[in-house]
């Protein structure tokens, strides 16, 4: 999994909703193969670009809210937030290049 | 130089690059980044596999058997093939990266991927209610109506697996048998969470912003109605994966890779293939397990027969 960050149902308005920089927030869970097979491959992503783009892991799990309230059902799904709304979503484990595509707008 | 590379990371892979490297073959074993372990990493609970009678979890069984390929020497990398080069005498396997590899011999064990029902909505609601991963997607639909579609293996263990969340799991199935085990469709069959819709077709997907229902049509009668509810495990077999080879090596009627006989040599001098890639009817870890064996020993053979200067060229 991931080494970014957590966010919490708690912490979310904060890190997340009130943040000046776009956050991707990667929807995971410890029984989610697929997203353990994507989180280091965020990890290098946000080596690479996270002057522009911060990158932050909510345990859907442990975080029912937050996951409800963006009406999560497929993990790993992975949420870009701006100014509080979101702008971008990636669902599903994606290979660097192909993740790097869909996320260029942001980090491009 | 490589004396072996070997394409994919599940059982067939894995078994390939353990018997390669316990042959000092040193196998580069290319895994995927994303799909490394291949399809059992999105299993439960293995029953089946010999040797473990408590049972192992898919994804546990996928780490041994690359800790033990790791183990006696096999390289292991997390990148996907993006193009192959097989026709020559070297053989050359480009990955995400940029990087291309050579190699004297390769083994091609891709597996296979989900099969899609080949609806427009599927897409379109594909993580908004469709799901391809039981296990990852089951958490969601807690006291939920969901339906598996399928009449396989697959299917029953989803089926059984999503009733741990789910209030009613439909399982909806072209025919009226199903081609799943007798275990898994006794589990299924007693399973009081679970109702079966026989001879059905899902021929549309409902839903604007997620899955709301589905339409079936009825395989006899032709007979439409709608079942409402929210989430579609969708179970109804795998297609070998080609893509990469098309046009290199011969294909068998039923797509796989075509092999010789009983040995996993392909069309090209050097290319083998294993695994469910090769295989339209039994794909089980155990038997794609020992189709990586014969491969790893038919491409252990071939190493042997070339010239000394040849075999000493690739590390």
């Amino acid at each position: 999994m991931s080494a970014a960050p957590a966010v919490t149902d708690a912490t979310f308005a904060a890190d997340v909703l009130a943040s000046d920089k776009p956050v991707l927030v990667d929807f995971w869970a410890e029984w989610c193969g697929p997203c353990r097979a994507v989180g280091p491959i965020l990890d290098q992503i946000l080596a690479e670009h996270g002057d522009k783009l911060s990158i932050v892991k909510l345990n859907v799990d442990e975080n029912p809210q937050t996951a409800a309230a963006y009406q999560i059902t497929s993990i790993p799904a992975m949420k870009v937030f701006q100014n509080g709304e979101v702008v971008k979503t990636v669902i599903g484990a994606k290979p660097k290049p192909a993740l790097e595509a869909d996320l260029a707008a942001f980090i491009g | 130089m490589r004396q072996v590379i070997i394409i994919g990371s599940g059982p067939a892979g894995y078994t390939a690059a353990i018997y390669a490297a316990r042959a000092n073959f040193k196998p580069l074993v290319i895994a995927s980044s994303v799909e490394a372990g291949g399809e059992l990493m999105n299993t439960t609970e293995v029953e089946n596999f010999p040797g473990f009678p408590e049972g192992i979890m898919g994804p546990e069984l996928m780490i041994k058997m690359q800790e033990q390929a790791a183990k006696f020497g096999a390289e292991i990398l997390m990148d996907d093939v993006t193009s192959v080069d097989l026709t020559g005498d070297v053989k050359k396997v480009t990955v995400g990266s940029g990087e291309t590899f050579e190699a004297l011999s390769v083994i091609f064990a891709t597996g296979s991927a989900n099969r899609k029902l080949g609806l427009p909505s599927e897409d379109r609601l594909s993580g908004y209610g469709v799901s391809w991963c039981a296990t990852c997607d089951g958490f969601f639909f807690r006291q939920k109506t969901i339906a598996v579609v399928g009449g396989g293996d697959s299917a029953m263990e989803e089926a059984n697996f999503l009733t741990r969340f789910a209030d009613k799991v439909y399982v909806i199935h072209r025919k009226d048998t199903l081609r799943a085990s007798k275990i898994m469709q006794d589990r299924a069959l007693n399973n009081p969470k679970i109702e079966f819709v026989w001879n059905a077709a899902v021929t549309e997907i409902l839903g604007d912003a997620a899955v709301t229902g589905v339409t079936v049509t009825d395989t006899v009668t032709g007979e439409k109605r709608d079942i409402a509810l929210e989430g579609l495990f969708i179970a109804i077999g795998n297609d070998p994966r080609t893509h990469l080879i098309h046009g290199q090596v011969d294909l068998a009627p039923e797509g796989t890779i075509a092999v010789h006989g009983r040995s996993s040599k392909t069309n090209l001098t050097g290319v083998f293939a294993a695994g469910d890639v090769v295989d339209p009817t039994y794909r089980q870890a155990v038997t794609a397990a020992a189709s990586g064996t014969v491969a790893a020993l038919d491409a252990e053979h071939f190493l042997q027969s070339l010239p000394a200067d040849v075999l000493a060229s690739a590390v």
